[in-house]
This record gives structure tokens, C-alpha cells and sequence, in this order.
């Protein structure tokens, strides 16, 4: 029955993507994390990710159809607080199957490694992910040491 | 009018087979608003990290396929800390009904927002019937 439309999921269109989301995938996808202090219950809007480097801590935050200005970002040592809206627009004269969209306020705040440097953050917000990049110290970072 | 956007839950037997290795894999169910107007019915998907070129949307007369692949910018060697997000992969099916024209669906991306509108056969769309007083 939805064979024409089946058929072709297998397709190479995706195919020039794999290795890239196996490592993503690899990455975030196997391990069970931790509670934070701060964690809040799955599903909480925006969802959000934490990478590393011994250079840089990235936080992404999930979240399509923002406008950039409407996005708070601040943070206090290694504390980043992430709020905003998201405001929906109810058409008023159509009638709604299904409203899943998060619609209204939102607040994360995430702890970042101790090693940050908030004087250093750059943030950006592309195809609805807000990239929030955080260098870390000097000191923090591994060095190579030589043996004389 | 409801049965129109009913999810499809049931797996196609044919394509099982092929399929397999991605089944193993995790699939984001994006969140979905769906409405109807008179003209036709609006479906708006929360596909963050998806671009033009990794979005595939697929409809014929009997369903509509809401594919996507997400990127992230990673700088190399990065080690996760923390993921709500465990998958690039987002998908979602759901049925159609006749009345829909499936020729003339419009389809836009921006931030990560996918809106599709499906418009309804220009014969179907409801008319204004006027009554006449006798």
C-alpha cells in the first residue's frame, strides 16, 4: 500500500551523511548519563547536548524556529543560563489536529567544566541549533611535557 | 477529516528486509503542530539541525513522509558530556486522504522550523451554499 512511498527510504540520498552522523551518533547516542544537580526530566524543552575538546566546551540547544533576539544567554562563572520564548501563532480560524510544538517560556541552565573561561563565549544559531562555544584555560589543557 | 493526518504505525513488510540496519538505529519523532483550514491542511515539524539539502519530504495520494538528517558544527575530537539528543534522525509518517492534492504541496525550512502545506482539490474545498428564501 505505501510501497511508492516506502521504497525509497533506502535510498543513497542520505548516504554521503554516514560517517558524519555515525560519529555524532557514536558520540551522544550509548551512554547513560549522570543526574546533575540541575537536570531536569527528560523531554524539557529545549533539548540540549554538551560536547568537549581539551580547547572548548559546546553546549547545543535543540530548538527550531527561534528568533535570535529572543534568546537570553548569560553566564556566571562556569553556570550558563540559556531563556527565551517561543512564541506560537494559533491561527484563529483553522481547526487544530495536533499542537505537540512547545509554545511559551523557557530556561536551562547548564554546568559547564569547572576550567571555563566565561570571558570567552561565542554563540551562534543556525538551521534552528543555538551552538554556544566556551573556550577553556590554558592551564586546564594537556601538555606535553619533554623529558630532557 | 480526522483520519486524515492518522499516524502510520504499521512497518511495510517489503521494505523490512532492507531496511534492518536502520532499525537498529534511533529515530527522533519530530513534534508536529497539524491544522485545517479551508483551503487545505498545514503540518509544522520541529526539525533543529536539519538543512535544505538533508530534508526529504515524500507524499502521494496515501501517505506523507517527513525524513531528516541533522548536522552539528563538532570540532574535532570532541567527547560528550551530556545528550538529550541521541539521534540525528528524524522521521514521521501519516496518512492522507483523496481529497488532498498532493501535487501542489509547498514546503519550507527555516531555523530548523519545516511548515508544509497541503492543499485540498480545488473541486473539494468547501462551498458557500446559498439558500434562497422561497
Amino acid at each position: 500500500m505505501f510501497g511508492s512511498v516506502m521504497n525509497s527510504f533506502d535510498s543513497n540520498l542520505f548516504d554521503d551523511f554516514r560517517r558524519l552522523e555515525s560519529e555524532m551518533d557514536g558520540l551522544f547516542g550509548s551512554t547513560a548519563w549522570p543526574a546533575g544537580i540541575r537536570a531536569v526530566r527528560r523531554g524539557t524543552f529545549p533539548p540540549i547536548n554538551v560536547g568537549a575538546t581539551p580547547d572548548q566546551v559546546d553546549v547545543y540547544l535543540f530548538a527550531a524556529g527561534l528568533d535570535p533576539r529572543d534568546i537570553d544567554l548569560s553566564i556566571q562563572q562556569n553556570l550558563l543560563t540559556v531563556s527565551g520564548g517561543r512564541k506560537l501563532q494559533a491561527n484563529e480560524d483553522a481547526e487544530y489536529y495536533r499542537r505537540e510544538r512547545f509554545d511559551g517560556e523557557f530556561r536551562r541552565v547548564v554546568t559547564l567544566p569547572d576550567d571555563v573561561d566565561p570571558e570567552r563565549v561565542d554563540a551562534r544559531y543556525r538551521d534552528g541549533v543555538l551552538q554556544i562555544s566556551v573556550q577553556r584555560r590554558e592551564s586546564a589543557r594537556p601538555r606535553q611535557i619533554e623529558v630532557k | 477529516m480526522q483520519d486524515d493526518t492518522r499516524e502510520v504505525t504499521a512497518r511495510e513488510p517489503s521494505s523490512a528486509m532492507q531496511s534492518s540496519r536502520q532499525e537498529d538505529e534511533l529515530v527522533i519523532r519530530p513534534a508536529v503542530d497539524i491544522f485545517e483550514d479551508a483551503n487545505g491542511i498545514v503540518v509544522q515539524a520541529d526539525m533543529p539541525g536539519v538543512s535544505k539539502d538533508q530534508l526529504n519530504v515524500q507524499a502521494d495520494r496515501n501517505g506523507l513522509v517527513i525524513e531528516g538528517r541533522a548536522t552539528l558544527d563538532m570540532p574535532e575530537g570532541m567527547e560528550a558530556l551530556y545528550a538529550d539528543v541521541r539521534s540525528t534522525r528524524y522521521r514521521r509518517n501519516f496518512v492522507l486522504g483523496g481529497e488532498l492534492d498532493t501535487d501542489r504541496i509547498e514546503a519550507n525550512l527555516k531555523d530548523g522550523l519545516l511548515t508544509l502545506r497541503i492543499p485540498k482539490r480545488a473541486e473539494l474545498r468547501p462551498r458557500k451554499i446559498e439558500v434562497r428564501a422561497a
